[in-house]
C-alpha cells in the first residue's frame, strides 16, 4: 500500500466520521409551534423568534462552543399533533429541551409526556394549569392568566367597578381565563353577572354581546387569543355600549387594533412591555432587551412584532442560560433553568424556584389601553 | 324581554343569517352543474376578500371589490382546468375529494402570501361603530349592505339558472351529464364556467362580508361549514332557498343565545340541520327529485 493510498484511506474515513463527531458537537433543541392553524399569529413569530436568535447565536459561536440545532414541528395549534411531534422530538430526535407548544391545550396535552421522559419543556402558553401544580421539567415563559385576572380586578377596583360580564371563546385560553376571573372575583369584591362562552371561529358577536348589554353590567371583560377578540369590541360599540372593555393578554397584537379601527381606542389590556418598548423610560431595566429584540425582528422579518414572539425569546434566552451554567444534561438543565434568577426577558424579569416554574411577578404585567390605533400605558 | 331587545337579537340573526346564506349561494351554482359541493368555496370566499383588501391599497374600493372577483373567478377557472377539465372520469367522488385538496392548497399559498394577520376591508359606509335605529335595536350599515348583495345574487343566479340558455344547459349537465353530452353540449368547459362564477361569488362575499367577519387565511373553513350548513338546509342548488335557510338559521342562533349559553348556539344548529336532514333529506325548499343526482 502506497503513502497516498494510505492518506487518502485516512481521509475518507475521517470524512465519514466527521458527521459522527460533529453530531456530538451540536445542542439540539426541539420546538413545537402552532406555526399555521387557527393560533399561527402565536406560532409564526415564536418560530421566526427562534430561527432568528439560534442564527444570532450560531454566528457567534453557539453556546459554550456548540452550535444549537433547531428543530422546528409545526402543529397547527392540534394537541394530538403536539403529542406526535413530541414523542418523535424526544425519542427520536433526541432533543436536549422542547420550546413550545403555543397554545395552552397543547401544553396540557404533552405535560405528562414531558415529565415521564425527563424532557425540559420551555412552554409558551399562558394557562396557570401548565405550572400550577408545579411539575419538575415543566416551566413557561408567558406571565399567568391569573396575574392578568388580578391586574384586571385592581384596575375595575379604581374605576370603581363592580358588576362585570364576561366572553370567552371555547379555547384553552378563553377556559382557563374564565375559571380564574370566576375562582378570583369574589376576593376582590367583583360580581360575574353575566358569562357567556362562543366558538373561536365566530364571525359575529352581535346576540353575546345584546346578552351582556341587557344584564346592565358595568364591563365587559373578554377572553380570547382568535380575531374574535376584535370582533367583540366592534359589535359592543355597535351596539351603543359605552361602558369599558377588558381584553386579556391576548390582545396585545397591533393587528387586531387595526382590524377593530375606531372600535379599539380605550381598550384596557394587561400586558408585557414590549409592546410599548419605544415609550419605556431608559431607566427601566428591561428596555435594552426590548429594544434590541423589536428593533433586530422588524428589520428582519418586516412585520409588527408581538409579545408571543417575545415568549419564544424568553424560553430561549432562559434555555441557553440554562445550557451556559448546567451544559447538555437534561437533568441538570432541569436544575439550572429552576435556580435562575434576574434574568432580563421580554415578557419580565424571572426568578425561578422550585415552586414557582414561571418566575415572573405581578409586575411583569403593565395595564395598556389603545389611543389613536397604537399602544400606551394607561395613565394611572 | 323587552321589545327593544327583541329586535335587537332579531337583528342579530338577521346580521349571522345573511353571512351564512351570502357564503352558501356559492355553493349552488357548482353543485346545479356538476352536482358535487366545492369543498373549496370557503377559500373563494378568503381569497376574495383578502385580494380586496391588497387591491385595495391601490385602488378605490369598488374597483378593488370587482378586481377581486375577477381574480378569484380567474383562480377557479384555473383551478378547474389544472385539476379537473383532464380527469377522464370525473365521479363525484373523485372530485369531491379533489376540491378538499384544492381547498387545502389555496389555504396554504394564501397564508405563504399574505401570513397569518387579520386584514380588514373598510366599512362600505360609515365605520365600525357606526349604527342605524331600527325600533330600538341597532344595526350596522354593513349588513344592509349584505342584504342587499345577497339580494341582488339570489336575482341574478335564479334568473341565469332559468331563464337563460347558459343557465339551463349547465342545469342540464348536473342532471345528466351523459345526455346532456350528447345534445352537444360542451359540458367540460360548462364545468370551468360553474367553478369561475362560483369562484366569483365567493368572492363577492368574501369582500362585502370582509368588514364584518375579517379576513384571514385560515378563515374559509368556518365560513364554508356554515354556508355548507345553509346550502343544504335550503335545498342544494336552490339559491332563495340558502337565503331562507341561513335567514332561519341565524335568528334561531341569536335566540338560542337570549335563553341558553352561547356555548349551545352551533349545538342547536347542528341538530336542526340533522332533523330537516332526516325527515326532509332534500332540504327545507328543495325538490325531492334534485337528491337523486
Amino acid at each position: 500500500m502506497t503513502k497516498a493510498m494510505t492518506a487518502s484511506l485516512a481521509l475518507l474515513a475521517s470524512a465519514l466520521l466527521a458527521p459522527h463527531a460533529l453530531a456530538e458537537d451540536t445542542i439540539k433543541v426541539g420546538a413545537i409551534l402552532a406555526v399555521t392553524g387557527p393560533a399561527s399569529f402565536l406560532g409564526s413569530p415564536e418560530a421566526k423568534t427562534l430561527e432568528m436568535m439560534v442564527a444570532d447565536i450560531n454566528a457567534k459561536g453557539g453556546i459554550g462552543g456548540k452550535k444549537v440545532v433547531l428543530i422546528i414541528k409545526d402543529s397547527g395549534a392540534s394537541s394530538e399533533k403536539a403529542i406526535s411531534f413530541a414523542k418523535q422530538l424526544i425519542e427520536e430526535e433526541k432533543v436536549l429541551a422542547i420550546i413550545g407548544p403555543s397554545t395552552s391545550g397543547e401544553t396540557m396535552a404533552i405535560k405528562a409526556l414531558a415529565e415521564e421522559s425527563k424532557t425540559p419543556l420551555l412552554s409558551c402558553a399562558a394557562a396557570e394549569v401548565i405550572v400550577n401544580p408545579v411539575a419538575s421539567y415543566v416551566f413557561k415563559t408567558p406571565q399567568k392568566d391569573s396575574q392578568a385576572v388580578i391586574r384586571i380586578f385592581q384596575q375595575m377596583k379604581k374605576m370603581g367597578i363592580s358588576k362585570i360580564g364576561v366572553l370567552s371563546s371555547n379555547t384553552g385560553f378563553g377556559k382557563a381565563g374564565k375559571d380564574q376571573i370566576e375562582k378570583l372575583a369574589a376576593e376582590h369584591g367583583i360580581q360575574i353577572v353575566v358569562s357567556e362562552v362562543y366558538d373561536s371561529k365566530a364571525t359575529d358577536l352581535t346576540a353575546e354581546v345584546t346578552k351582556i348589554k341587557a344584564a346592565n353590567v358595568q364591563a365587559i371583560v373578554n377572553w380570547s387569543i382568535e380575531p374574535a377578540q376584535a370582533i367583540v369590541i366592534k359589535n359592543a360599540r355597535q351596539l351603543g355600549l359605552t361602558i369599558p372593555i377588558f381584553q386579556s393578554h391576548g390582545f396585545g397584537n397591533i393587528g387586531y387594533v387595526k382590524a377593530a379601527g375606531v372600535a379599539a381606542e380605550g381598550v384596557i389590556f394587561p400586558a408585557g412591555r414590549l409592546l410599548i418598548a419605544d415609550q419605556l423610560p431608559a431607566s427601566n431595566p428591561q428596555k435594552k432587551v426590548l429594544v434590541s429584540y423589536k428593533n433586530e425582528y422588524e428589520a428582519r422579518y418586516k412585520e409588527d412584532v408581538s409579545t408571543f414572539g417575545g415568549h419564544a425569546y424568553d424560553a430561549m434566552l432562559l434555555l441557553s442560560d440554562a445550557v451556559k451554567k448546567g451544559g447538555t444534561d437534561r437533568a441538570k438543565v432541569r436544575a439550572e433553568l429552576e435556580g435562575l434568577k434576574g434574568v432580563v426577558g421580554t415578557a419580565g424579569i424571572f426568578n425561578m424556584s422550585a415552586t414557582d416554574h414561571n418566575g415572573l411577578g405581578l409586575d411583569a404585567f403593565e395595564m395598556l389601553t389603545v389611543k389613536d390605533g397604537r399602544f400606551v400605558p394607561l395613565a394611572q | 324581554m323587552s321589545l327593544a331587545f327583541f329586535i335587537q337579537y332579531l337583528v342579530a340573526g338577521i346580521t349571522y343569517g345573511t353571512i351564512y346564506a351570502v357564503v352558501g349561494m356559492g355553493f349552488n351554482i357548482i353543485y346545479n352543474t356538476t352536482g358535487i359541493i366545492n369543498f373549496a368555496q370557503g377559500e373563494f370566499v378568503m381569497l376574495g376578500g383578502m385580494v380586496a383588501v391588497s387591491l385595495h391599497h391601490h385602488l378605490p374600493l369598488p374597483a378593488a371589490i370587482a378586481g377581486a372577483v375577477l381574480v378569484t373567478m380567474a383562480v377557479g377557472a384555473l383551478i378547474e382546468l389544472i385539476f379537473i377539465h383532464w380527469l377522464s372520469k370525473p365521479t363525484v367522488l373523485r372530485m369531491i375529494i379533489v376540491t378538499i385538496g384544492i381547498s387545502i392548497l389555496i389555504r396554504e399559498a394564501a397564508l405563504l402570501v399574505w401570513g397569518h394577520d387579520v386584514r380588514v376591508l373598510p366599512y362600505f359606509t360609515g365605520n365600525e361603530i357606526s349604527a342605524i335605529s331600527l325600533g330600538g335595536a341597532l344595526i350596522s350599515p354593513q349588513v344592509i349592505w349584505v342584504v342587499a348583495v345577497c339580494a341582488v345574487m339570489v336575482l341574478l343566479t335564479t334568473a341565469f339558472f332559468q331563464w337563460t340558455m347558459l343557465g339551463r344547459q349547465m342545469r342540464a349537465c348536473a342532471s345528466n351529464r351523459v345526455g346532456a353530452a350528447v345534445c352537444g353540449l360542451p359540458i367540460r368547459n360548462l364545468v370551468t364556467l360553474s367553478f369561475a362564477l362560483s369562484a366569483g361569488m365567493g368572492a363577492l362575499a368574501g369582500c362585502v362580508v370582509c368588514p364584518i367577519t375579517y379576513t384571514q387565511y385560515g378563515m374559509g373553513t368556518g365560513l364554508a361549514i356554515k354556508g355548507f350548513t345553509v346550502a343544504i338546509l335550503g335545498g342544494l342548488g336552490n339559491s332563495l332557498g340558502a337565503v331562507a335557510a341561513g335567514l332561519l338559521l341565524g335568528v334561531v342562533e341569536s335566540f338560542t343565545v337570549s335563553a341558553l349559553p352561547a356555548a349551545y348556539k352551533d349545538t342547536i344548529s347542528i341538530a336542526i340541520l340533522l332533523g330537516v336532514l332526516f325527515v326532509r333529506p332534500s332540504g327545507l325548499f328543495g325538490s325531492r327529485a334534485a337528491t337523486r343526482a
